[in-house]
């Protein structure tokens, strides 16, 4: 068993994987317990179309993900406010639009712009965590650290914010800031993850460890700390399993971190599909009983 | 004092509000009536600034509103909010301290103590723990009213606050008001309630896109008023 755990260490390129399996499963479960709570998750403005657009632009800016993850989300985030406001259309309808347009764009540019060939689409659509470097790693680390600090330092003005946006904005909090910053943590995270899962797989990552542990506790930084901890283990089996099983890696750790939503999603003790169901029916055969006295 | 000078708005080139003005002394309790798409929540919005005003302004006691947002406690409706929100009663509460406590610091003794007290006073603090989504309607507003309370605040704005809420609730609130009431705080109620709880307001003002009166209830809910407001006068009893 020991042995099982420590023989694929010797590889340095399972070393850096894991390190970055666990530094996005923590990053990954802050921030997307603002993705939600603010109920970010579904609305195309802030992550999928964001990745799918940037399928080629990112690999000309990777050396500057910051101003590639501004650019692009900027784009897009006008493209969807900018329709939305000017007409009767609904967010769900544009969203859809905007969704497929920007992943036209991104594969149209990928065969268009110069150099571009060299790009492996499949990489950046399912990510190549086994392909991750020290530089990679670093970014990461960087961009962890910073959102925790973040958050940690806007945490309850965060909370307000995110909780009851005109309650906080009456109070004469910088509410546009706290907005843009949840979207650029979302931005990089973003970022982060299209090595390791890639574009497609990424929306699971960001909200399933976040999800899992919505329904287990009750506040949001509980939520944070257990996602942290399910999404940080969800990359570590995964790895484990796309090793010994020999199944691609970002589609492991998305499937662990799914069996782990659904385990909590059927047995959570308050929220428990069946365990609500089996206190139900104890429920039911009391007053049975009681009836019978 | 509370001055509201030709306030109007407007969204994508329709009048929602039109040269509303009005003006309230300190210690009163306004009630701000009207059918629904009125504008009442706007013209509250618009006075906070929560959305753009086409012209206009609102100051308190000298100054623009907007600069005078540390002295206002606003609620709310309960359509604003996500009450599956992972959060306890008592997190909510302590939100009133929020700008007080400023950016990088906790919460002080003295306002964790107004929290507490602000709980006790609706009757939640046996319930601080408890999530925000776990409570009936009217305990989720007498919490709401709970955090309005510890922010301490000169003007109290309630959007709909008896929206789904129980009797009892709604006695402990016109209970609250008259307290804050004799503490010289202006208090106002946007509300749809044109049963017998209006005689707890002090002056009420009734909207239909403008104002069409404002004063008493005897001055405000006559015939005339509310046949010009909800375009139906025998559904209503005037005072």
């Amino acid at each position: 068993m020991i042995d099982g755990l420590i023989d694929p260490l010797k590889f340095e390129f399972m070393r850096n994987a894991l390190a970055m399996a666990i530094m996005l499963g923590v990053l990954c479960a802050v921030v997307g317990s603002y993705m939600i709570v603010q109920q970010m998750s579904i609305d195309g403005r802030h992550d999928f179309p964001l990745g799918a657009g940037g399928v080629a632009d990112r690999c000309f800016l990777r050396s500057t993900p910051l101003c590639w993850c501004g650019s692009r989300r900027g784009d897009q985030h006008r493209c969807l406010s900018g329709i939305e406001s000017q007409s009767r259309l609904k967010i769900d309808s544009v969203m859809a639009l905007i969704l497929a347009s920007f992943l036209a764009i991104g594969s149209t540019l990928v065969t268009v712009l110069p150099g571009a060939n060299r790009i492996d689409l499949l990489h950046i659509l399912f990510g190549n965590i086994l392909g991750v470097t020290r530089s990679d790693l670093l970014l990461t680390f960087g961009i962890t650290i910073l959102i925790l600090i973040v958050v940690w330092l806007f945490y309850k003005e965060l909370l307000f914010y995110t909780f009851d946006p005109l309650g906080a904005q009456a109070e004469g909090m910088p509410v546009r800031w706290y907005y843009l910053g949840i979207v650029t943590a979302i931005s990089l995270t973003v970022v982060a993850n299209l090595q390791t899962v890639g574009v497609l797989l990424m929306i699971a990552m960001l909200v399933a460890p976040g999800m899992t542990a919505y329904l287990l506790v009750k506040e949001l930084h509980q939520m944070m700390l257990l996602g942290a901890g399910l999404g940080a283990l969800a990359g570590v089996v995964g790895m484990y399993l796309s090793y010994y099983l020999d199944i691609p890696s970002g589609s492991a750790i998305v499937l662990v971190a799914f069996g782990l939503f659904l385990l909590a999603f059927l047995l959570s003790p308050s929220q428990g599909v069946l365990t609500q169901s089996r206190r139900l029916k104890a429920q039911e055969v009391g007053s049975l009983r009681n009836i019978g006295k | 004092m509370l001055q509201i000078q030709n306030l109007s708005v407007s969204y994508r080139g329709v009048d929602a509000l039109q040269d509303v003005s009005c003006t309230f002394e300190a210690g009163e309790l306004i009630g701000i009536l009207g059918p629904n798409g009125a504008g009442k929540s706007t013209m509250v919005k618009a006075m906070l600034g929560l959305i753009r005003s086409a012209q206009g302004a609102t100051m308190f006691q000298g100054k623009p509103l907007t600069q005078k947002l540390s002295q206002v406690a606003y609620v709310p409706q309960r359509s604003q909010i996500d009450w599956d929100y992972p959060i306890t009663v008592w997190n909510v509460t302590m939100m009133a301290r929020t700008a007080h406590t400023g950016l990088f610091r906790q919460p002080s003794q003295q306002s964790r103590e107004l929290v507490k007290a602000a709980l006790e006073r609706v009757g939640m603090y046996n319930l601080r723990d408890r999530s925000i989504g776990s409570l009936s309607g009217g305990q989720q507003q007498r919490v709401f009213l709970a955090r309005a309370l510890a922010k301490q605040a000169d003007l109290l704005i309630f959007d709909e606050p008896f929206a789904g809420v129980d009797r009892k609730t709604e006695d402990i609130m016109f209970e609250i008001f008259a307290e804050l009431k004799s503490q010289a705080k202006t208090l106002l109620v946007v509300s749809h309630d044109l049963s017998e709880t209006l005689e707890h307001y002090d002056r009420l003002i009734l909207l239909n896109k403008r104002l069409i009166a404002v004063g008493s209830r005897r001055e405000v809910m006559t015939a005339e008023n509310l046949q010009v407001a909800y375009d139906s006068p025998l559904r209503f009893v005037a005072a």
